[in-house]
């Protein structure tokens, strides 16, 4: 188990170097630069900008100093917002990202295994229909759509919940579901169909042979050999979750990070598009490990380190 | 062949056979080989009567007549061997023993099952459950298959006599721990912590068996329980039954096509063709005096290894299509003898012998006359 996490670990830093590097050459391949706008600068006093920002610099030194930023993991001031480091944006924004998402995810993967096992168990019969239309449904629509639908449904029309912003529980609902909406219906579908297999196992009549309750046999026999594939897909599901969370940001006007992803891009901010970029990479490079980690707990026939002298 | 050719090939079967023995594991070999068969004798107590029994499933084809009026009896400490080729109803029967018939698909559309005087069709489920794995047992065919695989090897022994019977955890494992010793499983302690990709075949049948017998059942039904497995550990398995069956009187009913597995250890034979049993009797009588033409026919179809250069006469022809059975009786059109008769009535039971009985109009006094004419 060591050895598997050290060289996970080992492979996470590879990953993210590669990341960091394709960002950097994307970065400076889109023309204009953070002085660059509506007005015009004297050249001098760009000039001079640049020179403070050590953008004057050739590209490998830049590169290397980029580098360093990351290993220390100090960005630097912003551009745009001098008065403010990048660190201390990411310690603002992230917090509540990472809440939304977490809860997004919470929010889809309870809903959608239930969803799912329910639809399952009353194969074919009406709650079955019910659960797979809504999963289409689900799956169809973006989330942008259903975010403004809702808004304009649950918040304008009816005034139920507020339209915007992130302060208290009640402000999450509506995000929440428009971010959960998706995910929900691919695990209920995935759900489903696991299920309806594993179902039909020996395994899963040996334990009706055993007179155990129905409770029992769902729970215990089936439901987690029915989530492998759900935790397999896990993974690639909280990179889809992440920028979506930049999208219902926006929509909602909360102030996560994907706010400055954004802005940081539009306004060629240099260190800002390496923090956030690095940090998100790293973060879901983690998550991904996580997932392999739980999918090992899940069935003990998938061991996650080999033994010595084993072939 | 010449008879030197011949001699060589016995020298060797002889040989092959002494070896299979050795590498029986210990506990299994000597003494159960060399123990005296003492001749069971029959108790009176049924512990199961299955009368008139009649499943169904239904369809997008049409309903499906599986089983069509299956009666029978099994007596305390008795094995009954079900055999019949695919789809004749084995199974089927075996499942709507056990309350396990896929609903909604499946009906049991009339007959009765008692078991010690409790008619289990039509019991409600939580009530069935109470019967399931406590008072009956089953084992399935493919080990590989049967276990959960995330699941140890302990939770899985010991869940049932947890949900049964109010024992405490540790009263579980030692009793699971004991279940592996009965079964023949060494270092059953550590074992128990194991999952069941950590054992062999055999082993898995071993644990399967352990745990359809730990809550002590009085009737086990095995569903083809040898047919997953190569044929030494056929031999141990088989071995393992006729040594529980000693040790708790247990009744067993066994489910089969392996004529080989019958002989060995079956006390009574009931012979299945599409959904009815034609022909029922003890197994020297079916064996030796087989009056079925099917049940010939798959004697025949049996390779025997005391007759040399004889060909396999395999029985011609497929059963009939349970969609829509035939009237009469449904082995007619593979039937070498078929009269007039069979195509349009089911022929009625013929009590041979107190221990026999068969349902062939060949039995009928006229048939006789009609055979010692021609």
């Amino acid at each position: 188990m060591g050895k598997y996490i050290v060289k996970r670990f080992i492979m996470m830093i590879a990953t993210i170097l590669i990341i960091a590097t394709l960002t950097f050459v994307l970065m400076h391949l889109i023309p204009g630069s953070p002085f660059e706008g509506e007005r015009t600068t004297n050249p001098t006093i760009q000039a001079n900008l640049e020179k403070f920002y050590k953008l004057d610099e050739p590209l490998h030194i830049q590169y290397l100093s980029y580098l360093k930023s990351i290993v220390t993991f100090d960005f630097g001031p912003s551009i745009k917002k001098p008065n403010e480091s990048v660190n201390e944006l990411l310690a603002r924004g992230f917090p509540i990202s990472f809440e939304l998402g977490m809860a997004t995810i919470l929010v889809a993967l309870l809903s959608g295994i239930i969803l799912g096992t329910i639809a399952a168990l009353r194969h074919n019969g009406l709650v079955d229909y019910f659960a797979m239309t809504f999963a289409v449904v689900g799956i169809s629509v973006p989330n942008f759509v259903l975010a403004t639908l809702l808004i304009q449904q649950l918040a304008v029309t009816w005034d139920l919940l507020p339209a915007a912003t992130w302060s208290s529980p009640l402000h999450m609902i509506l995000p929440i579901i428009a971010l959960a909406t998706g995910p929900t219906a691919i695990i209920a579908r995935l759900t489903r169909s696991s299920m309806l297999e594993v179902l039909t196992q020996d395994y899963i009549k040996m334990a009706r042979a055993k007179g155990l309750s129905p409770v029992r046999i769902i729970v215990r026999h089936a439901l987690r050999n029915a989530l492998m594939p759900v935790v397999t897909i896990l993974g690639t599901m909280l990179a889809g979750i992440l920028t979506g969370t930049f999208v219902i940001e926006r929509i909602f006007a909360i102030p996560g990070m994907g706010k400055y992803f954004v802005e940081s891009i539009n306004n060629r901010d240099y260190p800002v598009i390496m923090g956030t970029t690095v940090f998100y990479s790293a973060f879901l490079v983690f998550m991904l490990f996580i997932v392999d980690i739980v999918y090992g707990l899940l069935d003990p026939r998938i061991k996650l380190h080999r033994k010595e002298g084993d072939a | 062949m010449n008879e030197q050719q011949l001699d060589i090939a016995k020298e060797h079967v002889k040989q092959r056979v002494n070896e299979v023995d050795k590498s029986l594991p210990v506990g299994t070999s000597e003494t159960q080989r060399n123990r005296k068969k003492t001749k069971k004798v029959r108790s009176d107590v049924k512990v199961l009567q299955v009368d008139n029994l009649q499943v169904s499933f239904r369809t997008y084809g049409g309903e499906v007549e599986a089983v069509r009026g299956v009666s029978f009896d099994l007596h305390q400490g008795e094995t009954l061997a079900i055999v019949g080729e695919s789809g004749c109803g084995k199974s089927v029967t075996s499942n709507a023993i056990m309350g396990l018939i896929p609903e909604p698909a499946g009906v049991i559309k009339n007959g009765s099952v008692l078991f010690k005087g409790k008619e289990l069709t039509g019991m409600s489920k939580p009530q069935l459950r109470k019967i399931q794995g406590v008072d009956i047992s089953m084992i399935f065919q493919d080990p590989m298959t049967a276990l959960n695989p995330t699941l140890t090897i302990g939770e899985q022994l010991t869940e049932g006599l947890r949900t049964h019977k109010k024992v405490s955890k540790q009263e579980a494992k030692q009793k699971a721990i004991e279940m592996l010793e009965l079964v023949g499983i060494p270092n059953p302690k550590e074992r128990l912590k194991q999952f069941p990709h950590q054992f062999s075949g055999g082993m898995r049948q071993r644990i399967v068996i352990a745990i359809a017998l730990i809550c002590e059942p009085e009737l086990l039904i095995a569903d083809e329980p040898t047919t997953a497995l190569d044929v030494t550990i056929q031999a141990q398995i088989l071995e393992l039954f006729e040594e529980i069956q000693q040790k708790t009187n247990i009744s067993i009913i066994l489910i089969t096509h392996d004529l080989g597995v019958v002989a060995k250890i079956a006390d009574r034979i009931a012979v299945m063709y599409a959904g009815k049993v034609v022909e029922i009797g003890d197994k020297r009588a079916i064996f030796y005096t087989p009056e079925h033409p099917y049940t010939k026919g798959l004697l025949n179809s049996v390779p025997r290894l005391d007759l040399v250069e004889e060909e396999l006469q395999p029985i011609e022809g497929t059963p009939p299509d349970l969609f829509s059975p035939p009237k009469g009786c449904p082995f007619t059109a593979r039937c070498p003898y078929a009269m007039e008769v069979c195509d349009h009535v089911y022929p009625f039971t013929t009590t041979i012998s107190e221990s026999h009985a068969v349902d062939c109009w060949l039995q009928d006094e006229r048939a006789k006359v009609l055979q010692e004419l021609s």
